[in-house]
């Protein structure tokens, strides 16, 4: 398997960075910063469209400070994304019904383990009283 | 002539390794005593066997034997010897019979030491045998390191570079090393249920102890060669890779803590057992996971399934096998500890509840795409921000209970003065969280945080030495590790909060600046590795106008391979690491270049040493203690 990560990561270009296309305004700059880290390379093995080096990438980048330049809210411009990519782009997953247990499985088994221990501790003060 | 040998030590292995099962499992039988000398002498013959076939293909690959089709796949006459070497771990059959070397160094561990009970041993050898068979099954059917190339190629196509490092050479075995490891206390596991044993935790805790550093110093190595391989300045990115390592560590973790309580003071035996099943069933997962195909696509994986079908099976009848020994025979071996709810018991107990979850959290992360995916097609990723929604706060809460474990006493604590004797972490913790928010820019709260609880674990394990002057050196393991877990919590949270970086493309003798320091570009000379040509960068740190050090990132490319990559540059001052990456020439003779500053990052891996330093004490105590308590009885009775 790291072979394959170290393939897929050996497809793209090394450090194609995003230079030629920043903002001048800082505010803007941030929130496409902000903004690119929250999508998947779908190419890339794990990581953001703001730190990989794929085409991919530098086409979204294009796409997220397109559509920032063009005034457009940080919502409009995930919902513009998932429109066209699907969930699987947000590093984030979706809440909704078919990943609520995903979300909730770390509190239900935190949840779980702590009323047994719970229990557990009462029996056995039981019996040390 | 060497595949040939290799393959046929291989199949004895096999054989002696369905000895080892038959023989040790009637081992568990009292008056057999013939059979337990056959499981223990079939144990190091097995172990003799396996490191024959791994002799022969490590001699394969370092002579560059192309006959053997893995060796053509995977080595070139180019490559430097340590990584012909490494190239016998860096592709799949390879790693799998490293897998199962490693395997047998436990087994003949267990084999050679004889901890516990003549009967718990022989059922531990048994269970070793019966995964070993199976394992040396998976590989002589569907992964098979020896099959002859006709004719042989001329020259072999080389491994990726991505592996050619001195880093990623050494991680396989040592997580290798943890991840089997955990089939020993599982192995125990299961031959205490068989026998019905109460000393197998104690019996079982050096192999542990073994496991966990192998599993922490693994995963540190591996984030480390993440960090300064990869070019993008992180070291861990929640990939499904390395959650199959955590997973396995978390899980271990628990281990250690339960196992230890059960030894001590006979609470949570049922459970103990549970984990050590629990422990190396994380690790037959990760090993499906990393090896099945299965992650780079569930459509992949359906569309060759060989491999990854005969693991699932393997781990299906490995975990339903032990959970049902479980459940038949856990029920005759509880037997109900008595401790105050203020008590080192209680602390192991919630120690246990938060790993678990944590694991829970990694786990489903982890699965839960590859599950909906399989489901219903819809795709999702699971990144980073997952993560810090679940994990951080429930391993946060971990850490801030942990102090509290080491300063109450065994079944009657006193919560009152426990606290009262951690009051000085509490005032450092307060000091750590000023200090942050007054001198450090930008401020945030997750940072603040982080400081606090990291001076409040560092000041705990210092009051812990202090109580314990004078005591053996293995007394001070836990305050070590606990300080370690400190320490790696301050490299995370400053480099995650105050890397500062730069992105630019630069020109020879253009300078630019990234956090506190000023960068001179001096341009690019081309040099010639031993299997690849570079692009070396010259860039020059300037101190007030004046040069000082120079660093020297590469791009490489590898002919052989037909594959680029870049060599990161990281100049270090302990506390502070500047790191360079070059990237590709632009069209006008400039340079891609990337720059990170990253306070602090140097003491994640420090802090990862001291913790598998802390178990290394643990384990050196362990080693010179008697196997069993001279004390304890040898046989658990029934549940009254």
């Amino acid at each position: 398997m790291k072979a394959v990560i170290a393939f897929l990561l050996l497809m793209v270009p090394a450090l194609a960075a995003p230079v030629a296309d920043t903002f001048s305004n800082p505010a803007m700059e941030t929130r496409a910063r902000n903004l690119q880290r929250q999508f998947r390379c779908l190419v890339c093995a794990g990581e953001n469209v703001d730190e990989s080096g794929s085409p991919f990438s530098a086409d979204v980048r294009r796409l997220i400070r397109e559509q920032i330049a063009a005034g457009q809210s940080d919502g409009q411009i995930q919902d513009f994304l998932v429109a066209r990519y699907g969930d699987v782009i947000l590093m984030k997953p979706p809440v909704q019904p078919d990943t609520w247990l995903l979300w909730l499985t770390p509190f239900l088994v935190l949840g779980a383990g702590g009323v047994v221990a719970w229990v557990v501790v009462k029996k056995a003060a039981a019996r040390s009283a | 002539m060497t595949g040939e040998l290799g393959q046929l030590a291989l199949c004895f292995a096999l054989a002696l390794s369905l000895v080892m099962a038959v023989a040790g499992l009637i081992g568990t039988r009292t008056e057999a005593n013939a059979a337990r000398r056959v499981a223990t002498s079939s144990a190091l013959g097995f172990l003799v066997f396996v490191v024959l076939a791994f002799a022969a293909l490590t001699y394969a690959f370092v002579t560059s034997d192309f006959s053997v089709a893995l060796v053509a796949g995977h080595s070139h006459t180019l490559k430097p010897l340590v990584y012909k070497i490494s190239g016998v771990w860096g592709n799949h059959e390879g790693s799998m019979l490293l897998w199962v070397l490693v395997l047998a160094l436990y087994a003949g561990m267990v084999a050679f030491l004889q901890r516990g009970g003549e009967r718990l041993t022989s059922g531990a050898l048994g269970v070793q045998g019966l995964l070993a068979a199976a394992f040396i099954l998976f590989i002589l059917f569907t992964s098979n390191p020896f099959l002859r190339l006709d004719p042989a190629p001329f020259e072999g196509a080389g491994l990726t570079p991505l592996l050619q490092d001195p880093g990623l050479a050494m991680h396989p075995p040592m997580l290798y090393a943890g991840y089997v490891g955990l089939s020993a206390s599982f192995s125990y596991a299961a031959a205490a249920l068989l026998v019905g044993e109460a000393g197998w935790a104690r019996a079982a805790r050096p192999f542990m102890l073994i496991a966990w550093i192998a599993l922490t110093s693994g995963i540190a190595l591996g984030s480390w060669w993440a960090y300064y391989e990869l070019g993008w300045g992180g070291f861990w990115g929640w990939d499904p890779v390395e959650n199959a390592s955590l997973m396995p560590w978390l899980i271990a973790t628990a281990l250690l803590h339960s196992a230890l309580a059960t030894e001590k003071s006979g609470a949570f035996r049922t459970w103990t057992l549970l984990l050590a099943i629990a422990g190396f069933s994380m690790s037959l997962i990760g090993t499906f996971l990393v090896r099945s195909g299965v992650l780079s696509s569930v459509h992949a994986f359906a569309s060759d399934p060989t491999r990854g079908f005969f693991i699932m099976v393997l781990i299906a009848l490995a975990i339903g096998g032990a959970l049902a020994l479980f459940a038949w025979r856990a029920p005759t071996l509880q037997g109900g500890a008595a401790f105050e709810p203020a008590s080192r018991e209680t602390a192991l107990l919630l120690n246990n509840v938060f790993l678990v979850a944590a694991c829970a959290c990694v786990f489903a992360g982890t699965l839960y795409p590859l599950i909906l995916d399989a489901l219903n097609g819809t795709k999702i990723t699971v990144g980073p921000p997952y993560y810090a929604i679940t994990f951080a706060p429930i391993f946060f809460a971990l850490l801030l209970l942990v102090p509290f474990g080491p300063q109450l006493g065994w079944k009657r604590g006193d919560l009152k003065a426990a606290w009262h004797s951690l009051y000085p972490a509490l005032g450092l913790a307060a000091i750590a969280a000023i200090a942050v928010l007054a001198i450090v820019a930008p401020r945030t709260i997750a940072a603040t945080g982080a400081f606090a609880v990291a001076a409040w674990l560092i000041g705990a394990s210092i009051i812990d030495v202090r109580k314990r002057k004078g005591a053996r050196a293995s007394a001070f393991a836990a305050a070590l590790a606990h300080a370690g877990l400190g320490i790696t919590l301050m490299g995370v949270a400053g480099t995650t909060a105050w890397r500062s970086e730069a992105i630019t493309v630069a020109a020879p003798g253009q300078s630019f600046t990234v956090g506190p320091y000023t960068l001179r570009f001096d341009g690019v000379s081309r040099v010639k590795g031993p299997n690849y040509i570079a692009d070396r960068a010259h860039i020059v740190v300037m101190n007030d106008g004046k040069p000082g050090a120079v660093l020297q990132p590469e791009h490489r490319l590898y002919p052989a391979e037909g594959q680029d990559m870049s060599d990161t540059a990281i100049r270090t001052t302990g506390l502070r690491d500047l790191y360079l990456a070059l990237g590709d020439e632009r069209d006008d003779g400039r340079f891609a270049l990337r720059a990170y500053v990253s306070p602090l990052a140097p003491l994640i891996w420090i802090g990862g040493l001291l913790m598998a330093l802390g178990g290394m004490l643990s384990l050196w105590g362990r080693l010179r203690a008697p196997a069993r308590e001279p004390t304890a009885p040898a046989v658990v009775q029934a549940a009254e």
